[in-house]
């Protein structure tokens, strides 16, 4: 007597193969139909906006014709935000970071802030803008300037840095600051010379992520009030600013009055675009070749 | 003899006076690394006053809101009106809007997202899925206002043609869009979810002669659901809290409806349009932005505490 009934399973596997077989194209089709949704995209910016893009668009003023707008405002302006962006969110997510993961000791507080910056993460980017609005364009009474602006970016990225420094200050192997403290050295010189820069490549990546979001973003900008005006180039932290997120914003609202401005929002993406990629490039570069196996 | 004795001196006194600055340069490093360690928790604590200072403008000002607008009003109220000389502050179109616009674009997103996350995790080759994953986390990196001129130049056109009630504005597009923006997270959460399924459960189910589908279905899904409904409830909070998709290409109408042709609010987007507007301030319409960014701020505070919770309280340990 044989336990199993193999002229039963005989029949039943042709069906079970056959439906594993189509599963596994279904599953394909799905894996790759955000990628052909991203070539769409794409297809579609580029037909709208390549022949747009010239040396009098990337360097011109804006314009009220569509002719002659160009987008150098917006480039400085994310230029400017940048210079607020990069410094704060590196000092104080590296800062946090080291507290977090080599001063503070395990426990209730240490869990409580972790919670919190993963809360923080989570919370929607409009939500921010009106923090910033509230607290340093009408508290502070700043304005809608650079300064105000970019403040709220480095709160809303702070997270992604503070994470991503954390994980990079924990890649670093116990060998290398036990022999460290093995030579005298103390515990801020261990992590100034040995464990900071064993943790570089890691801190940067983050920090080009969370640049790339920043420079994409637009809800918070547009809450704390950023015009997309015909302002003058900003020079400095207490000038007005557009970026280019905010362009394409409102030339998208725009083109349901002139088809042109879909084309200047599809060129201005592509500029967009080009600058996130290369930047993302640039991380994965840097992850590439610095990261070093201990 | 005099003069070799007054260089002695001299040296002695720079000798003592090298021990004095060694001494001090020793207490000053010794102090700065008592103190680094307090002004470092100061740069810490940053990120708690980012959550403090959230807290505390929303509630304040959304108090101040609740003096002029009855809580009951605004929590049962169909009708949003501004800007009329009666102003009317229901909060309820936006609340359907934004919770249609995360229905439809949860619809696209969690079919399409685990089934990605089924095919990079089981049926894939290593090569297969070090080309496709990172493609996919290109499509989370577009800046939600690309996806926006996408939805209202590119998908909603295209809805047009099939269906031609389809107003130039409308929920059903962005939510869509909204969707394929979140497809990368759940895919990539659900398949480190499944990941961690250990190989020993997958060989045995196949050494019992089940096919890759049933080992999915019935091994790995189940092993593997508390990361899946996890991954779920963060694509939520995401929907909810997307902005600009929204802003752009589901209009400005305050409508209660469930029509999803038809041009809806969502709490974001009321944010955007009412920033924009310029909302002088004191007056109810600039505090009823805070009471709506409260409601949001809530939302989707309770999905993210809710998706830590599922995926640390039943995660599965193998």
């Amino acid at each position: 007597m044989s336990y199993v009934n193999h002229s039963q399973v005989q029949k039943k596997m042709g069906p079970r193969v056959l439906m594993n077989h189509i599963a596994k194209v279904i599953f394909f089709l799905a894996t790759i139909f955000g990628l052909i949704v991203l070539g769409a995209l794409f297809i579609q910016v580029f037909q709208q906006g390549f022949s747009w893009i010239n040396f009098d668009f990337l360097t011109g003023k804006l314009s009220t014709q569509p002719e002659r707008a160009g987008i150098m405002g917006a480039i400085l302006g994310t230029l400017w935000l940048m210079a607020v962006v990069i410094p704060v969110t590196v000092f104080l997510g590296v800062c946090t970071a080291i507290y977090l993961e080599l001063y503070l000791k395990e426990g209730r507080f240490k869990s409580f802030i972790q919670t919190n910056i993963a809360n923080l993460a989570g919370v929607p980017s409009v939500v921010y803008g009106i923090l910033g609005m509230t607290v340093f364009v009408r508290t502070l009474d700043l304005g809608s300037v650079v300064l105000a602006g970019g403040l709220t970016m480095s709160l809303l990225v702070l997270p992604i840095v503070i994470v991503a420094s954390q994980e990079a200050i924990r890649a670093v192997p116990n060998h290398l600051s036990e022999a460290s403290y093995g030579m005298g050295a103390t515990k801020w010189q261990t992590i100034k010379n040995i464990i900071l820069p064993a943790s570089l490549p890691g801190i940067l990546t983050g920090a080009i992520l969370s640049l790339s979001r920043a420079i994409g973003e637009t809800a918070p900008l547009v809450v704390i009030g950023i015009p997309a005006l015909l302002i003058p180039f900003p020079g400095g932290f207490f000038d007005r600013f557009t970026v280019l997120p905010m362009q394409i914003y409102y030339w998208t609202l725009d083109s349901s009055l002139t088809a042109e401005y879909a084309n200047l929002a599809a060129a201005t993406i592509i500029v967009l675009l080009s600058i996130l990629i290369i930047l993302n490039l640039t991380a994965i570069l840097i992850r590439n070749k610095y990261q070093t196996r201990y | 003899m005099e003069m070799n004795n007054s260089v002695n001196n001299k040296k002695k006194l720079d000798v003592r006076n090298l021990i004095e600055q060694q001494k001090r340069k020793k207490n000053i490093k010794a102090t700065a690394e008592k103190s680094i360690p307090t002004i470092l928790l100061l740069i810490a604590s940053v990120s708690i006053l980012t959550t403090i200072g959230i807290i505390l403008t929303l509630f304040t000002e959304t108090i101040t809101f609740f003096k002029h607008v009855p809580f009951l009003d605004f929590f049962t109220g169909t009708v949003l009106k501004p800007l009329s000389q009666n102003p009317e502050f229901g909060v309820l179109p936006l609340l359907t809007g934004t919770l249609v616009s995360t229905a439809i674009a949860m619809l696209v997103a969690a079919p399409i997202g685990i089934m990605s996350a089924v095919y990079l995790s089981e049926y894939a080759s290593d090569r297969v899925r070090k080309v496709l994953k990172p493609l996919l986390e290109v499509l989370a990196g577009v800046p939600t206002i690309v996806y926006g001129f996408f939805a209202f130049t590119f998908v909603t056109p295209l809805l047009k043609h099939m269906i031609p009630s389809l107003e130039a504005t409308n929920i059903l597009s962005p939510g869509i869009v909204m969707g394929i923006m979140i497809i990368p997270m759940i895919a990539s959460m659900s398949e480190d979810a499944m990941s961690s399924v250990p190989n020993s459960m997958r060989e045995g189910a196949l050494a019992l002669g089940a096919t890759k589908l049933e080992v999915t279905f019935r091994v790995i899904i189940p092993a593997a659901l508390s990361g899946i409904i996890a991954s779920f409830v963060l694509g939520v909070s995401r929907a909810i809290g997307e902005t600009m998709i929204v802003t752009i290409a589901s209009g400005s109408s305050k409508n209660f409806t469930f029509d999803i042709t038809q041009s809806m609010q969502t709490m974001t987007a009321y944010i955007v349009e009412v920033t924009g507007g310029d909302a002088p301030a004191g007056s109810t319409i600039y505090y009823s932005l805070y009471a709506v960014a409260m409601t949001l701020f809530v939302f989707t505070l309770i999905m993210n505490l809710l998706a830590r919770y599922i995926s640390r309280k039943f995660r599965e340990e193998y």
